[in-house]
């Protein structure tokens, strides 16, 4: 317990101060350590062309990220496929094939880091470096910056937000409204919020023992001779620069196969405090830059209030259904580490899931089904925290919902921020919500229906709950998983490339799209009419909806799966105590 | 203002260089220099952290103080059973639910035979001993697993029980509310000097 109140408190007080800063990082005017950062910035927009400047209105945003986007995308997937020709790979790491490289390539630019591959046998150090740090240090800010034009549109357009000016004048009905610049948005995010703090993480790191170095590591002979392992060969590399980028970027996908159980990843519990702050410390951030950046302060009190309380509650609620499951006492270390424990075990296993992380500390697939079942609806939800960007444009989607409902139970025209929620809107955030369902089960059902595509690695309901796992994790772009599967098969990694992409483009797209629209509509003044949405009961409101959308629709599918498990469990607990 | 001008620029040919050079900064910037420069700085602070915590004796590498190796003499403390047989480039738990009719076969079994190596009930048996961990290489045991431990390595090293407490209490650790843990290659290692020490005068 200590670990999770310590992280949930040192990321209050840090993310607070972080929120501030990020804010003034993304709107217009000065910020910090501009005679440091300013020079830079102007080089790298001078070698973006004239794109770098200006404004953009919500579809020249989009395309921005749409092209930045397929760029990345077929630039990665061929490195990963010839790394072999390329330099640095001293564990001599062979070619990807191909499906296998999409896949990789897939999960690591949607900001998911799924991983159907294990790096220190099946990545080079200049795979590890380039390809994988670069997504994972460039595609949260791609969500950041997603995120701050969203914000820009929902209020009215930059200008309404950044100027005294904007915010009175009332801008004409239906034109243009410019939501920010996408490239110097990802710039600045990159340079200012992501780089020093990666910097600082990897340092720490490495202080507790995550290597960081570029030579092989060494082949050991074993002290007992006795043994029948003749040398053991330690794996090593640029670690710590990797694992910093992947903790504090809702990224989640490590150096080593099985992640942060391996000591080498994750070595002690001071380690490990940094890495679980480093889980939610930006997501926390985004909360609190909310208020700041869109200077309406009371929304940051609805936003980080909803999350703390939806956080809270599942996180010690997996804390006490770990400790707590039937015949607990045999199993309660498989797939644990001994240095971390059952309860800092448990707290990270919340937390991984309610932000879109998904890095582990101990293997999911082993623990008590309920605490599993908690952590799948935590990806479903996946704004509780939610990536960074992704989590509180997932949750401002709820509002909208909840604004809508609400709307229609009292009789009033739903509006979000003075402005009416319409047709068009209510159209697309109808076929958001209904793209989840359909990926996750849709291709869960196929799974399981053909079981020579599951390879599932344990019978019965477990077996389920491992396929839906799998996609639910790829949807809620998280990434760990019931890692018993065998998933490097083209089946797999097919199927899930596709349902990364779609928890990736249409959930960041579809909602700067609305923000769009909703910025060319005319203001209404707040008046004593409003319905009040910076209050508990809209708060509660808030929450039955995401509580409705998310596990309502999917209780038939963890029914199947985490809660016939545990009934399993409870019939042989009770079986062999008796 | 001009901006609008520019946006339809931008959706109609315009977006290609902007990204490329983006990909490059991504990739090369943010990927590339920034990896080689934690890692100068992690190498250049810490430089046997760095490198994988290795222990030298004799001008060999005999030992990572932070992946389990295996031990199968008695003489030794016995570190976590593994599903990846102590091979970093295998590394991997089990994977196995608490259901899992062979997980729950294994572990019953397991039990069975440390009880019998380390002559103590089943039931007294440290829970990290029979189970696998998340990696297949976690180099710690707890503080039971150690203490049922020092009678059988004791007697098969011939040395006092008193030598052996001592050689586990300085390889024990814990911090922030964790439970203290015992690291197995440091033990092992401090029983071989002690050992050692021992027979040096009868030589």
């Amino acid at each position: 317990m200590t670990t999770f109140w310590l992280v949930v408190v040192l990321a209050i007080a840090l993310g607070w101060p972080l929120g501030h800063y990020m804010a003034r990082v993304l709107r217009g005017g000065t910020a910090p350590l501009d005679v440091v950062f300013l020079p830079v910035e102007r080089g790298l927009y001078r070698l973006l062309g004239t794109s770098a400047n200006g404004g953009m209105n919500w579809r020249g945003f989009v395309m921005a990220f749409m092209f930045a986007n397929a760029v990345l995308f077929a630039l990665v997937w061929v490195m990963f496929m010839t790394q072999d020709a390329l330099p640095l790979n001293p564990d001599a790491a062979p070619n990807m094939k191909w499906d296998l490289a999409l896949h990789t390539m897939v999960s690591f630019l949607t900001n998911t880091n799924q991983q159907h591959y294990s790096g220190q046998a099946q990545l080079s150090y200049l795979s590890q470096m380039v390809g994988i740090v670069g997504l994972q240090m460039i595609t949260p800010m791609m969500g950041l910056a997603m995120l701050a034009a969203t914000l820009r549109g929902l209020f009215g357009g930059r200008e309404a937000i950044e100027t005294a000016e904007g915010a009175q004048a009332p801008a004409i009905e239906g034109g243009e409204r410019d939501v920010g610049n996408f490239w110097r948005d990802v710039i600045r995010a990159g340079l200012r919020i992501m780089l020093p703090l990666c910097l600082v993480w990897a340092a720490l790191l490495t202080s507790q023992g995550v290597p960081s170095t570029l030579q092989r590591g060494a082949d050991i002979v074993p002290i007992d001779a006795t043994v029948e392992m003749k040398t053991q060969h330690i794996p090593v590399g640029p670690v710590s620069a990797m694992v910093a980028a992947k903790q504090l970027g809702t990224n989640g996908g490590g150096w080593y196969g099985p992640n942060g159980t391996v000591a080498l990843e994750n070595p002690t519990p001071f380690s490990n405090l940094l890495e679980t702050l480093a889980l939610i410390l930006i997501p926390v951030g985004c909360a609190f830059m909310v208020g700041p950046f869109t200077r309406r302060r009371k929304l940051t009190a609805l936003i980080f209030g909803t999350m703390l309380g939806l956080s809270l509650l599942s996180g010690l609620g997996t804390i006490w259904l770990e400790n707590n499951a039937p015949g607990t006492a045999a199993a309660i270390m498989e797939g644990k580490e001994v240095r971390f424990g059952p309860d800092a075990s448990a707290a990270y296993a919340a937390l991984t899931s309610q932000t879109s992380n998904g890095s582990v500390i101990v293997m999911h697939d082993s623990l008590a089904p309920l605490a599993g079942g908690v952590v799948i609806t935590n990806m479903l939800i996946n704004s509780i925290w939610g990536g960074i960007g992704g989590g509180v444009i997932q949750l401002l989607v709820y509002m909208l919902l909840a604004l809508f409902l609400a709307g229609l139970m009292t009789g009033r025209t739903p509006e979000m921020f003075g402005r009416k929620i319409e047709m068009f809107e209510v159209r697309w955030l109808a076929l958001l919500i209904l793209v989840q369902p359909l990926a996750i089960l849709g291709f869960t059902a196929i799974t399981l229906a053909i079981p020579s595509l599951a390879g599932v690695s344990n019978p019965g309901a477990h077996g389920v709950s491992q396929v839906l796992y799998e996609y639910t994790s790829a949807f809620a772009n998280n990434g760990s998983g019931f890692e018993g599967l065998a998933d490097n098969t083209v089946w797999w990694n097919v199927t899930c490339a596709i349902v990364l992409l779609l928890g990736r483009i249409p959930v960041l797209v579809v909602p700067l799209m609305i923000a769009g629209s909703m910025a060319r509509k005319r203001v209404a003044p707040e008046g004593p009419g409003t319905l009040q949405i910076e209050s508990p009961t809209f708060a509660l409101t808030l929450a039955a909806v995401i509580g409705i959308l998310t596990v309502l629709q999917f209780m038939p599918a963890l029914v199947l799966g985490p809660i016939a498990d545990h009934l399993q469990l409870a019939a042989i607990a009770a079986a062999s105590g008796g | 203002m001009n901006t609008l001008h520019s946006n339809h620029l931008l959706q109609s040919r315009g977006a290609w260089r902007p990204a490329l050079v983006l990909a490059a900064i991504a990739l090369l910037g943010f990927g590339g220099l920034y990896s080689l420069a934690a890692t100068g700085i992690g190498r250049v602070l810490f430089p046997s952290q760095a490198t994988g915590s290795i222990v030298v004796r004799d001008g060999k590498p005999v030992a990572s103080l932070l992946v389990a190796q295996p031990f199968a003499d008695p003489r030794y403390l016995q570190p976590r059973p593994s599903a990846a047989g102590y091979d970093p480039m295998a590394a991997a738990g089990s994977n196995q639910a608490r259901t899992n009719p062979d997980a729950i076969a294994r572990i019953a079994l397991a039990r069975g035979e440390i009880a019998a190596r380390d002559g103590i009930a089943p039931t007294a048996v440290a829970a990290d001993l029979i189970t696998q961990s998340g990696s297949g290489l976690d180099p710690h045991v707890s503080e039971q697993a150690a203490s049922q431990q020092v009678g059988r390595i004791a007697r098969a090293r011939g040395i006092p029980v008193a030598r052996v407490r001592d050689a586990v209490a300085q390889a024990t650790q814990g911090s922030l509310g964790s439970p203290s843990y015992v690291n197995v290659v440091k033990v092992n290692l401090a029983l071989d000097d002690a050992t050692r020490d021992a027979l040096a005068p009868a030589q």
